[in-house]
């Protein structure tokens, strides 16, 4: 093996990339042959660091330097100065309110996460399985089909207390022994990787930065539910981790870690990836179903569910990227090294993308129980400009809003139940005082509008009603009662749509009722937005038959 | 069973093929002959699917990111941007036939928004500059 006097891990995830990652690595590349260095120095493309706020960004090791926000033009000066003579760039690197220029383990973004699924994101190349596989990578497996009966796995990861990261939070270990104890010689595992929640992105980078723990994950559910075929469906809109997914499946094809007799044992496992074709509602477990199945992607009624009755009617373990991410770990590590972390009835951690007004944004990940206050402040440093913290949206389009008086309620899937929103896929984003709630209310529900899939009444027809009276009281329009209907007809579509997606949609309106109820009162009652972003028209003459509602009602 | 698992798939492929990157009715009807579908079904399909177009389209497409980080870092402005040194709309295909401007779902890339990709190619920060500078270079590579 060769020996590299410095390593250069260089962030290939698609949020440095698309702030011009690959123009600084190639600049850097040319400047290393140009020094003849290249015995010396190796670079290493690695998947998501997760501080994508500071990309386009690299760490330099041995000791951890940390490069940010970097440009084709400072690649001549960090390797004649730091590779060369050994003196490191400040101005190109992080650097601490107090003057001090930490390494990455010292940077309190990245010091204070716990890092499961994560794992490897940032620090192995992914297109290479040698380096998946140096950091213990499918030794989880090896442990699954080489020392283990299926019923023990089942068991392992049923005391292991993980449960379902989609946004749900069903038991994991639960919903594979429904699905090991189904009747039926074919079965099947399938992998959501439709992550379509607005402001979430941990499994798209999971994908991109650590493809081989998803595929690990997958073949040991497969072993302890039975199933000898795998499908991952993942959206169109990823299609670099498309093509890292099926690099690694071909690595692992070849390696004996998929295919027929895995590590030479009875049990055989085969991979396949499906792509979908941007539609929302397809991240709704049925309605994927569907679409693998070549049909328009509707959800169907459950039951029966899809472990008894899945994709082309068989049994079907389904779980999303970060669930199966979780499984390699409580293998190998055993499932009380998994239980000590988080908190009772919500094990483990959970993955946060962090956006909207906070000082770093990127993606996070905490043992569940912390607070939303260590979150944003601690981790994310607050927020920027000096303005004040309003709300933050867990949970995207399904979930609420928690708002500064709740900063301090633990993180897990009960108390968000309380305050009315979801863990949902882990989408954070943060809003300071220039947000306007009716407005953010209103923009989830324009989404909901545009992704409905049309088949169920309630959520076809009951979230456009809702749309339009958002829609009248941001323009200054409202009248009394908007908001008892809002929520009227809001309980009535939590309780009669057929899916999760018209049954969650009303959630960020209640929330957002239930915290900033003055908020909608001063549009309807004043004409008046408080923070100044929607655009009310000047009449003081208030329609008591709404126009646009009524209209477009009959159609 | 097993072609229909493949549908998405082969409607991809038909696209991607394309040079106007578009679902013709004549290659949807030559489909749905080989494996037996009624072409109602597979319109059905390739209609319901946002990424499947039955127009013909330019020979790159925008897809520009208007979701909740996005629009939090005024997606809007970027967009009107685009249509303006496009001189087309959204949804629109410019008169050199060279772009197509689409809004898309959620790209993902909500820390470094406003987004958009370019065929399969990430543009993350997006400012009016660095939009006018992207889209040249596609000009001057055309």
């Amino acid at each position: 093996m060769k020996i590299y006097r410095i390593h250069a891990l260089i962030c290939a995830g698609g949020q440095c990339i698309s702030a011009g990652g690959n123009d600084f690595e190639a600049a850097l590349r040319v400047e290393i042959e140009k020094h003849g260095l290249e015995d010396e120095v190796q670079i290493v493309e690695t998947g998501c660091m997760g501080a994508c706020e500071m990309g386009p960004m690299m760490v330099v090791y041995p000791e951890g330097t940390l490069y940010i926000n970097l440009q084709p033009e400072n690649a001549k000066e960090i390797v004649e100065e730091h590779f060369l003579k050994g003196r490191k760039v400040q101005r190109f690197m992080w650097q601490k309110e107090d003057g001090h220029f930490p390494t990455l383990n010292e940077v309190p973004f990245f010091a204070l996460q716990t890092k499961i699924v994560l794992r490897n994101c940032g620090i192995i190349n992914p297109e290479n399985i040698d380096e998946y596989i140096a950091y213990d990578g499918y030794t989880g497996l090896g442990k699954a089909v080489g020392e283990m009966t299926p019923q023990e796995v089942v068991k392992e990861i049923e005391d292991s207390g993980l449960r379902g990261r989609g946004g749900a939070g069903f038991p994991t270990g639960l919903k594979w022994k429904l699905t090991a104890q189904a009747q039926g010689d074919q079965k099947y595992v399938v992998c959501n990787a439709d992550e379509g929640d607005p402001g979430a992105y941990m499994d798209r980078s999971v994908l991109e930065g650590d493809p081989h723990t998803l595929i690990e994950g997958m073949a040991i559910a497969g072993y302890a539910v039975g199933a000898n075929q795998g499908f991952i469906y993942c959206r169109a809109e990823y299609p670099l981790a498309i093509k890292r997914l099926q690099k690694a499946i071909q690595q692992a094809k070849m390696a004996g870690l998929l295919g027929k007799n895995i590590l030479g044992t009875d049990f055989s496992f085969q991979l396949s990836i499906r792509i979908g074709a941007g539609a929302f509602v397809c991240g709704e477990e049925t309605a994927l179903l569907s679409s693998i199945e070549g049909k328009r992607g509707e959800p169907r009624k459950k039951p029966p569910y899809p472990a008894t009755s899945g994709l082309f009617g068989l049994p079907t373990l389904i779980n999303n990227v970060e669930t199966f991410a979780n499984i390699p770990v409580i293998v190998s590590k055993g499932s009380s090294f998994f239980n000590a972390i988080g908190k009772e009835g919500c094990r483990g951690t959970k993955v946060f993308s962090l956006a909207g007004h906070v000082n770093t944004t990127g993606l996070i990940e905490v043992p569940l129980g912390i607070s939303m206050k260590e979150i944003i402040y601690d981790i994310g440093g607050g927020i920027p400009g000096g303005k004040v913290f309003k709300g933050a949206l867990i949970g995207g389009p399904s979930g609420g809003v928690i708002p500064s008086s709740q900063l301090d309620v633990p993180i897990d899937y009960e108390h968000l139940n309380t305050l009315g929103a979801i863990m949902g896929s882990g989408g954070l984003i943060v809003m300071d005082e220039s947000s306007c709630m009716v407005d953010i209310a209103k923009f989830f529900l324009q989404f909901t509008v545009d992704e409905s899939c049309g088949k169920c009444t309630p959520c076809r027809e009951g979230t456009r009603q809702m749309y339009e009276i958002l829609d009248r009281i941001t323009q200054g329009e409202g009248v009394p009662g908007d908001i008892e209907k809002l929520e009227s007809l809001g309980k009535v579509i939590q309780d009669t749509s057929l899916c999760g997606l018209g049954q969650s949609a009303p959630n960020p309106v209640l929330s957002s009722i239930r915290w900033f109820r003055d908020e909608y009162l001063a549009h309807i009652e004043k004409k008046e937005c408080p923070a100044g972003v929607c655009t009310m028209k000047k009449t003081t003459t208030t329609k008591e038959e709404p126009r646009r509602g009524r209209k477009k009602a009959s159609t | 069973m097993e072609e229909k698992k493949h549908l998405l798939e082969q409607l991809h492929d038909i696209q991607d093929a394309d040079k106007e990157h578009h679902l013709s009715t004549k290659k949807v009807v030559e489909l749905s002959e080989k494996h037996g579908y009624s072409p109602a079904k597979v319109y059905g399909v390739e209609t319901f699917y946002t990424m499947y177009s039955t127009k013909p389209r330019g020979k790159h497409i925008i897809r520009i990111c208007e979701n909740q980080s996005c629009h939090m870092a005024n997606a809007k402005n970027m967009i009107h941007h685009l249509e303006k040194k496009l001189e087309t709309h959204v949804g629109g295909t410019t008169e050199d036939g060279l772009f197509t401007l689409e809004l898309s779902s959620c790209l993902g890339m909500c820390s470094v928004s406003p987004a958009m990709m370019i065929d399969d190619v990430p543009y993350g920060n997006l400012t009016e500059d660095r939009i006018d500078e992207i889209i040249n270079s596609y000009k001057e590579g055309k």
